[in-house]
């Protein structure tokens, strides 16, 4: 049941055709692991915590820089130095003050995911680099979470949403972790883009919480991309890679 | 001959690869998902599909920053 400053707070949620009063508790009630306060971080980490998803894990192993500022919207100047799940934490407990925020200033690890990931309903992966993105798809795959996965470059970027035993994975479309890719540190990356991916990702998280994402009939998924050099957004559908380690969990999930 | 590349008008030359389109485009092939005329290329495909005049070719290269 909600009370008069949610139904207030939360009133442009709620008027959505399909979301109502119903989807808003389910995001109340709903949890979501942020793993990376950078770009992707950022975005996600706001519109989550605007949306009202009652509980946010924040994880970030890093403490701020002045050449993060340019794009990690979540952070202040006056924070350098600070770490950013805790800068983080301040900005979001500014931004909606009834929520749950469980900082972690660690790095996420073959060790530590599975019992990190299985205390959320949904995992954010928001990391900057192709190592992570790969462990955090296994971990998620292992204890059966929900998430989503993105990247950013230059002035491009894509993102997957991925329902273990439901949808493709990471790996059904980039088997291994691929090597010789540039990094943001070598080629750069517009702030807007990260804002743009890190926001599907928070999307995606909303929708699966709210009760309003489906499950195709195929069991196909799609990776998002964006290029904005072109300003040119493509959906590709993606199917099930029946050599894929995800396979397994397609008739047991 | 002429293709269209992530929807622009684009020349090849006759008999080209998959993975060597991808190459050209300065791509690294085990990041890219490769759709063809609306399906996706299996990757164990790549250095055998040659494209044809008239393709519609979307390289989707998956990036790492975050």
């Amino acid at each position: 049941m909600l009370s008069q400053e949610q139904r207030e707070r939360y009133q442009r949620n709620i008027l959505i055709p399909g979301f109502g009063e119903s989807g808003q508790e389910r995001l109340l009630d709903g949890s979501v692991c942020i793993v990376g306060l950078g770009g992707l971080g950022s975005s996600a980490a706001l519109y989550l915590a605007a949306a009202g998803v009652g509980r946010l894990g924040l994880i970030d192993s890093d403490t701020l820089e002045l050449s993060n500022l340019q794009r990690q919207v979540v952070h202040t100047t006056d924070r350098l130095g600070m770490s950013k799940a805790r800068s983080a934490e301040m900005t979001l407990r500014a931004l909606n003050p009834g929520l749950t925020l469980q900082t972690a200033q660690i790095r996420v690890t073959a060790e530590n995911a599975g019992d990190l990931f299985s205390a959320y309903d949904f995992v954010v992966e928001a990391t900057d680099n192709f190592a992570a993105k790969f462990l955090i798809n296994d971990a998620c795959l292992e204890c059966r979470t929900p998430f989503a996965t993105a990247g950013i470059l230059a002035l491009a970027g894509q993102m997957m949403f991925v329902v273990p035993g439901k949808t493709p994975c990471l790996r059904c479309a980039v088997p291994v972790e691929p090597l010789g890719v540039p990094t943001t540190g070598e080629l750069g990356v517009l702030g807007a883009v990260p804002g743009v991916l890190g926001s599907l990702e928070a999307l995606a998280a909303i929708r699966f919480l709210a009760g309003l994402w489906k499950p195709a009939a195929d069991g196909s998924g799609a990776v998002l991309s964006v290029d904005g050099e072109s300003l040119r957004w493509r959906t590709t559908r993606l199917p099930r890679n029946p050599s894929c380690r995800c396979a397994m969990l397609w008739s047991i999930s | 001959m002429r293709i269209t590349l992530n929807g622009e008008d684009h020349e090849v030359a006759p008999g080209t690869t998959v993975h060597k389109l991808i190459l050209d485009a300065g791509r690294k092939p085990a990041a890219t998902v490769v759709e063809r005329n609306g399906g996706i290329v299996g990757r164990e495909a790549y250095t055998s599909v040659r494209l044809d005049e008239g393709d519609t070719v979307e390289l989707v290269q998956f990036v790492g920053g975050g």
